[in-house]
C-alpha cells in the first residue's frame, strides 16, 4: 500500500503491537504527528518535556514488560531525551525512541534544530539508526523493536529525517526479523548448569543474590522454587525487588550500600554466592577486594560481557535466567534448613529494620511502612532517587515482579514522577505510588499537567525534608556537616501547586494524620493526589556502608554522638 | 601491576555509516587502548573488516572481546592471540638522502626487500611491507639519515593455513 514514510512508521509501530507512545511534536515531527491524527489504534500521550517522555516510556516498559515508546523532535527534543535513554540503558529497559531529524539534504549543515542525535545517543542506547531511505522505514522499526526487547534489553533510537517522513513508500508489513550480526538467543550449556548444581550441593553457606534480570526474564517463580527446594535465602538488588516476595521468609531484602545488615552479613560470610541476573554494581559490592571474599561465585546472566567484568566467576551460566533457573531447580538436591540458615535468621532478628519513633516529628520510614502495610506490597511503587528511594527500598516490601520501579544504574533524580505516569498508563488496574523527594519532584513536576489531563490517579508521596537529602546525609557523615548546596527550603507550597494543576493536594505534618491522608488518596480515582509529607529534615538512611568500603565500616544505625 | 599484553583481533562488521564511530567510541568510553586500527571493505561489499591491535591486562582484553562482540553491527570477532597468524603492515618512509648517503640507504632498502618509490634531489620515499618488527627495524636504521615523514597503515592479519575468519 502506498503511503508516506511517516504513515509507514506509525503503521509499523501498530503492526509491532504498539498502542501508546509518549511524546512531544516539533517542526520535523509534524508529518509523524499528522499520521497519528485521528488514529484509535495508536495514541500519543502528550508530555510536557521530552525527559518526561523518555521516563514515561521507561516506566511503562518496566510495569508491563512491553517496549515503551517515546517521540521527540530534532535538536533540543532529542537532546532532552538523552537522560531518559541513558537511564533505560543502565537498567536494561526496552525503550524505543523515535526522533525527527532535519532533511537529509540539510544534515551536517548546522540547520535549524539540527543536532547529531545519532552520534549523541550512540553511547546511551543499545543500538541506534539514522534512516536515510524511506524504503528502510518498516524494516528499521521492526529491527529496532526486536533489538530493544530481546537478549539483554535496552533502549533503541530511530532518527527519521523530515524528507524521509514525506517520501512515498509501498508499505509491506515486516513479519520476521533476522539479522546476521545479532542473534540474541543463547542455548544454555547444560554442563555449566550441572557444575553449578554440584557447587550448590556442596556448599555449606550459600546465598542467592538476584537482580533485575530475574524481573526481565520473568524468572520469579523458578527463583522461589529454587530457594524453597534448597532453603537458600535470597537477597535482591535494588532492581531485583519483587523477584521473590519480600514477605517470604527466605527474603533478606536488599543488599549493598543501603542494604539490610543481615543481607550484607550473609553475603560477607557465604561460601557460595549465586548471582542471578545481577551485575555486581559498585553500590552492591563496595570495596571489591573485601566483597564475599570466602565465596565461590556462580553467575547466571544473559550478557556474556557481565561475566568476570568485576568479580571473577567460578561457574558462569550464560543464558536467560528463567530457562537457567528452571534447569537448575531440577538438578540441585533438596536441602533442609541448616545452621547457616539459623545464623542468618539470628542476624535477621538482631538487625531487624525498625521505624524510628515518631516523637512528634514525621519519620519517612513510618510513612513508607504504612503504605507497604496498607497495600500488602501489591501496589506499583515508583521511586525517585536519593533518600526517598533508599527508605522505600528498605521499608516497602515488594511482593511481585514489575511492581517496583526505580532508577538504579544512572540514579536519575526526576525519574520517579514521569515513570509513574508510564506505569499507571500501562497498568490502570493497579494503584501507583510515586515516592519522591522535594528535590527530584521539582525536576520533572511539569508532568502534573499530563497526569491531570489523562485523569491518572497516581498517589504522589512527597517526602519533603527541604534538602537534597542524600547529599546532605553524606555531608553530615563524611564532610563535617558542611552543607554546601543542599538547602532547598525556598520552595512552592506543594499543596497549592498540585491544586493549581487540577490535582488533589494535601499536607501532612503530624504522624497521626498519615492514615487519613493515605486513605483519602486511595479514594480519589480521577486525578493525581499529591501529599506533601513534611518529614524530619535530619533523618538519614541506615544501614549504610560508605562508598568504596566494606561491611566492617557498616553503620547499622546513626553513629553515636551525631 | 598486571602484565600489559598486546592483542590482535579481527572484527567483521556491517558496512554501515557510523560503525567505526561505534567501535572507537566503545574503546574510548571503556578506557581500552587501541595501538592500531586498519579498516576496509572485504570481498563482500556489505562487510567491513577491522584489524585492531589493543593492549591491556588479561581482564581488560577479555572485556574488549566481549564488549565489542556485543555491538549490534559486529558480525563476528576473531581473537588472534591463540592461533598462528600472518601479520603485515605497510609503511611509507620519507628519508633525507644526501648524495653521500644514497648508496648506504639503497643497501638497507635491499636488505629489507623494501622499495624506493619516489626520489628527489634530497630525499627517498621508501615503501616497506612486513611484520611490525621489520617496519620498526628499518625505521630505526634509517633514523640516522634524517627521517622526514612516516606513515604506517596499522597491522592487518589473517590466520595461517586454510582457516578463515568468515
Amino acid at each position: 500500500m502506498k503511503m508516506n514514510g511517516a504513515n509507514a512508521l506509525i503503521q509499523s509501530l501498530v503492526d509491532q503491537g504498539v498502542d501508546m507512545v509518549f511524546g512531544i511534536p516539533g517542526g520535523v515531527m509534524i508529518p509523524i504527528y499528522d499520521a497519528l491524527y485521528g488514529r484509535e489504534d495508536l495514541k500519543n500521550m502528550l508530555m510536557r518535556h521530552e525527559q518526561g517522555a523518555g521516563h514515561a516510556a521507561d516506566g511503562y516498559a518496566r510495569a508491563t514488560g512491553k517496549v515503551g515508546v517515546c517521540f521527540a523532535t530534532s535538536g533540543p527534543g532529542a537532546t532532552n531525551l538523552v537522560t531518559g535513554l541513558a537511564n533505560a540503558h543502565m537498567d536494561s529497559i526496552p525503550v524505543l525512541a523515535v526522533t525527527g531529524q532535519v532533511r537529509t539534504t540539510s544534515l551536517g549543515k548546522d540547520a535549524f534544530q539540527e543536532a547529531d542525535t545519532f552520534g549523541i545517543t550512540m553511547p546511551v542506547t543499545k543500538h541506534n539508526f539514522l534512516v536515510s531511505d524511506v524504503n528502510d522505514v518498516p524494516r528499521t522499526i521492526a529491527e529496532a523493536m526486536y533489538i530493544a526487547q530481546t537478549g539483554r534489553p535496552g533502549p533503541v533510537l530511530v532518527d527519521v529525517p523530515m524528507d524521509v517522513s514525506l517520501a512515498e513508500v509501498d508499505y509491506q508489513p515486516i513479519t520476521e526479523v533476522k539479522m546476521r550480526s545479532y542473534s540474541p538467543h543463547i542455548d544454555i550449556d547444560e554442563a555449566m548448569v550441572e557444575q553449578a548444581a554440584a557447587l550448590i550441593n556442596e556448599a555449606k553457606r550459600p546465598v542467592l543474590y538476584v537482580g533485575g534480570g530475574v524481573i526481565t526474564s520473568g524468572a520469579n517463580e523458578e527463583l522461589t522454587r529454587l530457594s524453597e527446594k534448597t532453603h537458600i535465602l535470597v537477597t535482591n538488588t535494588l532492581l531485583g525487588k519483587g523477584a521473590i516476595s519480600e514477605y517470604h521468609p527466605h527474603s533478606l531484602g536488599m543488599l549493598g550500600m543501603h542494604g539490610t545488615a543481615y543481607a550484607n552479613h550473609a553475603v560477607n560470610e557465604c561460601d557460595l554466592l549465586i548471582a542471578v541476573g545481577a551485575r555486581f554494581d559498585d553500590r552492591v559490592t563496595g570495596k571489591l577486594a573485601a566483597f564475599a571474599q570466602r565465596a565461590k561465585v556462580i553467575h547466571i546472566d544473559i550478557d556474556p560481557a557481565e561475566i568476570d567484568k568485576t568479580v571473577q566467576t567460578t561457574v558462569p551460566v550464560l543464558g536467560d535466567c528463567k530457562e537457567a533457573l528452571a534447569m537448575l531447580v531440577e538438578k540441585v538436591q533438596p536441602r533442609e534448613e541448616t545452621d547457616w540458615n539459623k545464623k542468618i535468621m539470628q542476624w535477621k532478628r538482631e538487625f531487624a529494620l525498625q521505624c524510628p519513633a515518631n516523637e512528634g516529628a514525621l519519620q519517612p520510614q513510618c510513612v513508607i511502612a504504612k503504605i507497604s502495610d496498607m497495600t500488602k506490597g501489591e501496589a506499583i511503587v515508583v521511586t525517585d532517587v536519593g533518600q526517598n528511594q533508599m527508605f522505600s527500598a528498605l521499608y516497602y516490601s515488594t511482593t511481585k515482579p514489575r511492581r517496583w520501579l526505580s532508577s538504579g544504574g544512572l540514579g536519575t533524580m526526576g525519574y520517579g514522577f514521569p515513570a509513574s505516569i508510564g506505569a499507571q498508563v500501562g497498568r490502570p488496574d493497579l494503584p501507583v505510588f510515586c515516592i519522591c523527594g522535594d528535590g527530584g519532584f521539582q525536576m520533572t513536576l511539569q508532568e502534573l499537567a499530563a497526569a491531570v489531563e489523562h485523569k491518572l490517579p497516581i498517589k504522589i508521596i512527597l517526602l519533603n525534608n527541604q534538602y537534597l537529602g542524600m547529599v546532605r546525609q553524606w555531608q553530615e557523615l563524611f564532610w563535617n556537616g558542611r552543607y554546601s548546596g543542599v538547602d532547598i527550603s525556598v520552595q512552592p507550597d506543594f499543596k497549592m501547586l498540585a491544586e493549581a494543576y487540577g490535582a488533589e493536594g494535601m499536607r501532612v505534618k503530624h504522624p497521626d494524620e498519615v492514615d487519613g491522608a493515605l486513605a483519602r488518596a486511595m479514594e480519589i480515582n480521577d486525578r493525581p493526589t499529591l501529599i506533601d509529607f513534611q518529614i524530619n529534615p535530619q533523618e538519614n538512611v541506615f544501614p549504610m556502608i560508605p562508598a568504596g568500603q566494606s561491611i566492617e565500616e557498616m553503620m547499622v544505625n546513626r553513629p553515636k554522638g551525631s | 601491576m598486571p602484565k600489559l599484553m598486546q592483542h590482535t583481533i579481527t572484527v567483521l562488521v556491517d558496512n554501515k555509516p557510523g560503525v567505526l564511530a561505534r567501535i572507537s567510541g566503545l574503546f574510548a568510553r571503556r578506557g581500552f587502548n587501541i595501538e592500531s586500527l586498519a579498516v576496509s571493505i572485504t570481498d563482500d561489499p556489505t562487510v567491513s573488516r577491522m584489524t585492531i591491535v589493543a593492549s591491556g591486562d588479561d581482564s581488560t582484553l577479555d572485556q574488549i572481546n566481549k564488549q565489542t562482540s556485543k555491538l549490534i553491527d559486529v558480525i563476528k570477532l576473531v581473537d588472534y592471540s591463540q592461533i598462528p597468524i600472518i601479520e603485515r603492515e605497510l609503511a611509507l618512509i620519507k628519508v633525507k638522502a644526501e648524495p653521500v648517503h644514497r648508496a648506504e640507504i639503497m643497501q638497507i632498502v635491499d636488505i629489507f626487500r623494501a622499495k624506493i618509490i619516489d626520489i628527489s634531489v634530497t630525499s627517498f620515499t621508501i615503501e616497506v611491507t612486513g611484520g611490525l618488527d621489520k617496519v620498526d627495524a628499518i625505521e630505526n636504521l634509517l633514523r640516522p639519515y634524517g627521517i622526514m615523514e612516516v606513515v604506517r597503515t596499522g597491522k592487518i592479519a589473517m590466520a595461517r593455513g586454510a582457516h578463515t575468519a568468515i
